[in-house]
């Protein structure tokens, strides 16, 4: 949490979004200005716009498209894009679109973010996606983003999970697929995700862990109306 | 059993077909069911199987019909404004009884519509895919698992009826992620005597045709095919049933819309309700039998949809009006809250809502 530019990539479904909302609270309480940008040109679902109320009350500041969670499906990039390397005071944390063809929106920007030196580029990684079932289709799909991106990885991030009905077990069962990518690759596993409730089962176990909170689903009850 | 791994509901789709054995998909992207062709550009090269973007979503289902007339399993997926484009060649497939898969992950419309979840295409799936007189299967999955298990079932049926299997999903059906168990058994597929895969010299040609100028014979066609689809109807028809056994109140909802309702079931139990779900997984042939049975001790029944109310018709068909049928919904991309929906039950009930 060191570095100024923060970038979470990945296979798309991989859970950048999520990690990149629950990061961005983490730095805030360190930081006083932080930002989250939405750089994500591929999908018009899911994006961290959805969270632009936790986020505005943690007081982080929102850079994304004007069209993201408008439903106007766009591949389009915020104006503010700049900020991001303009900035120098503001610490910034970067969703990318999935895969190599969401990485590519990182292209006008990778310059002047290498040119800085001050950023952790960060390869998000799930063995419970059916196209990265193992470390060989994992690294290809990181090969890829590589390619489209024009910045170097730094770091793993294990983010194995099965959604809501993830087990400790199954975090357990990713580790030796998470050294696996260590080992083919050469970057450090920097941490290793799980949702909230399973931090007590595997924080002796498992070094680094960093506890996610999961967006809400539109066919439960709400908790904030209650259900009476 | 083999391990689980998390998919979105387009994922669970495109791999389920493979696993099928279907080696050929034609389609052109529109959300919110792209996932479905970008999973198969991904897969069908490495697998020796054909990917293919068409030019458009006509071009697609006219790529269907070629393959089916070989024989071959195949496939096409868009949603809803590309659904109404293939129209055309969905009326042909019936009309040359070619078995094919069709995918609609729904969106809201009418026209351009928006791009959020709707099951507003339940009367174009059931009723008027196209012209002329012909049925398609039309089945309707409310979970990952079950857009997986219903994509193998689809091109079975599809196959043994030599019919279209529409699978008729929604936008949350297509995006949401869970997690998924492949170990889905697939039955060996059927001869196919009637394909047209060369003659080799030793039998007469088939012909692959829905041109028909000699109008007893076109009524002969007709009457053939009817016979089948009472066959289906007789044999194919599949529902959840869920608290429905001393249920007063009884919610009719597929999909997205029956998982809503599932949860204020629950919950009006829970405040002494006697309420149930009757879930269609089929709704071409409508599961009419079970509604009819539940009609005989229910009060009221409230067909639950993402639409201004479509299945509410064959809702109030099977239960021949004996008992009031009311509509409880959202439209337009919007999906009903479980609260609604309990508010809807208790007002079924003779309470306040």
């Amino acid at each position: 949490m060191n570095k100024r530019i923060t970038l979470f990539c990945g296979h798309y479904g991989s859970g950048k979004t999520n990690i990149a909302v629950n990061y961005a609270l983490a730095l805030r309480k360190q930081y006083d200005r932080v930002a989250i940008a939405d750089l994500d040109i591929v999908n018009p679902y899911f994006r961290t716009k959805d969270s632009s109320e936790d986020l505005a009350k943690a007081g982080i500041e929102l850079i994304c498209s004007p069209y993201a969670g408008s439903n106007v499906d766009f591949p389009a990039l915020p104006q503010e894009i700049y900020q991001i390397t303009d900035d120098k005071d503001l610490r910034v944390v970067i969703d990318v679109g999935g895969d190599d063809r969401g990485a590519l929106a990182l292209g006008r920007l990778a310059p002047a973010i290498w040119e800085e030196r001050d950023f952790e580029m960060l390869a998000v990684v799930n063995r419970f996606r059916p196209l990265t079932p193992d470390a060989a289709s994992a690294v290809e799909v990181l090969s890829e983003i590589r390619a489209a991106s024009g910045l170097p990885f730094t770091g793993i991030v294990n983010n194995s999970n099965l959604g809501e009905e993830t087990t400790a077990e199954d975090v357990l069962s990713s580790v030796r697929y998470a050294e696996e990518i260590e080992n083919v690759t050469g970057l450090p596993l920097v941490m290793t995700c799980v949702k909230y409730d399973l931090l007590p089962a595997l924080e002796s176990k498992i070094d680094n862990l960093f506890p996610l909170v999961l967006q809400e689903k539109p066919t439960t009850f709400s908790a904030k109306t209650g259900n009476s | 059993m083999a391990e689980k791994v998390l998919m979105k509901g387009n994922e669970a789709i495109a791999e389920a077909a493979i696993l099928a054995g279907c080696r050929h998909y034609f389609g052109y992207p529109i959300t919110p069911q792209t996932e479905i062709a970008a999973y198969m550009a991904k897969k069908m090269p490495k697998i020796g199987g054909t990917f293919l973007q068409a030019e458009s979503e006509i071009a697609a289902i006219n790529m269907v019909y070629g393959v089916s007339s070989t024989g071959k399993r195949v496939m096409t997926s868009s949603s809803s404004p590309g659904i109404s484009l293939k129209s055309e060649g969905l009326s042909y497939l019936a009309g040359a009884d070619l078995p094919a898969l069709v995918v609609n992950v729904q969106r809201g419309g009418p026209g351009l519509g928006g791009i959020q979840p709707s099951q507003s295409d339940y009367f174009q799936a059931t009723r008027g895919a196209g012209h002329g007189d012909f049925r398609m299967i039309v089945l309707a999955p409310a979970s990952v698992q079950e857009m997986a298990e219903l994509t193998v079932k689809g091109f079975e049926l599809a196959d043994e009826y030599r019919m279209t299997s529409l699978i008729l999903a929604d936008g949350t059906m297509g995006q949401m992620m869970e997690p998924v168990s492949l170990d889905i058994t697939v039955k060996p597929q059927p001869e196919k005597p009637w394909a047209v895969t060369g003659t080799k010299c030793a039998r007469f040609h088939n012909s692959i045709n829905s041109l028909s100028l000699v109008p007893e014979e076109l009524e002969k066609f007709n009457s053939d095919r009817y016979e089948r689809y009472a066959k289906v109807e007789a044999n194919e028809a599949m529902a959840e049933e869920y608290m429905v056994d001393d249920a007063e109140v009884v919610i009719a909802a597929f999909g997205i819309a029956a998982r809503v309702s599932k949860n204020a079931v629950n919950e009006a139990r829970k405040q002494g309700i006697k309420a149930g779900l009757i879930r269609p997984i089929t709704l071409w042939p409508f599961p009419k039998e079970v509604f009819a049975d539940a009609a005989k001790h229910a009060k009221a029944f409230i067909s639950v949809e993402l639409s201004m109310g479509q299945m509410i018709e064959d809702v109030r068909l099977s239960t021949r009006c004996r008992v009031p049928v009311t509509l409880c919904n959202r439209a337009g991309g919007m999906i009903p809250s479980p609260e609604q929906v309990l508010a809807a039950i208790k007002q079924a009930n003779g309470g306040e809502a």
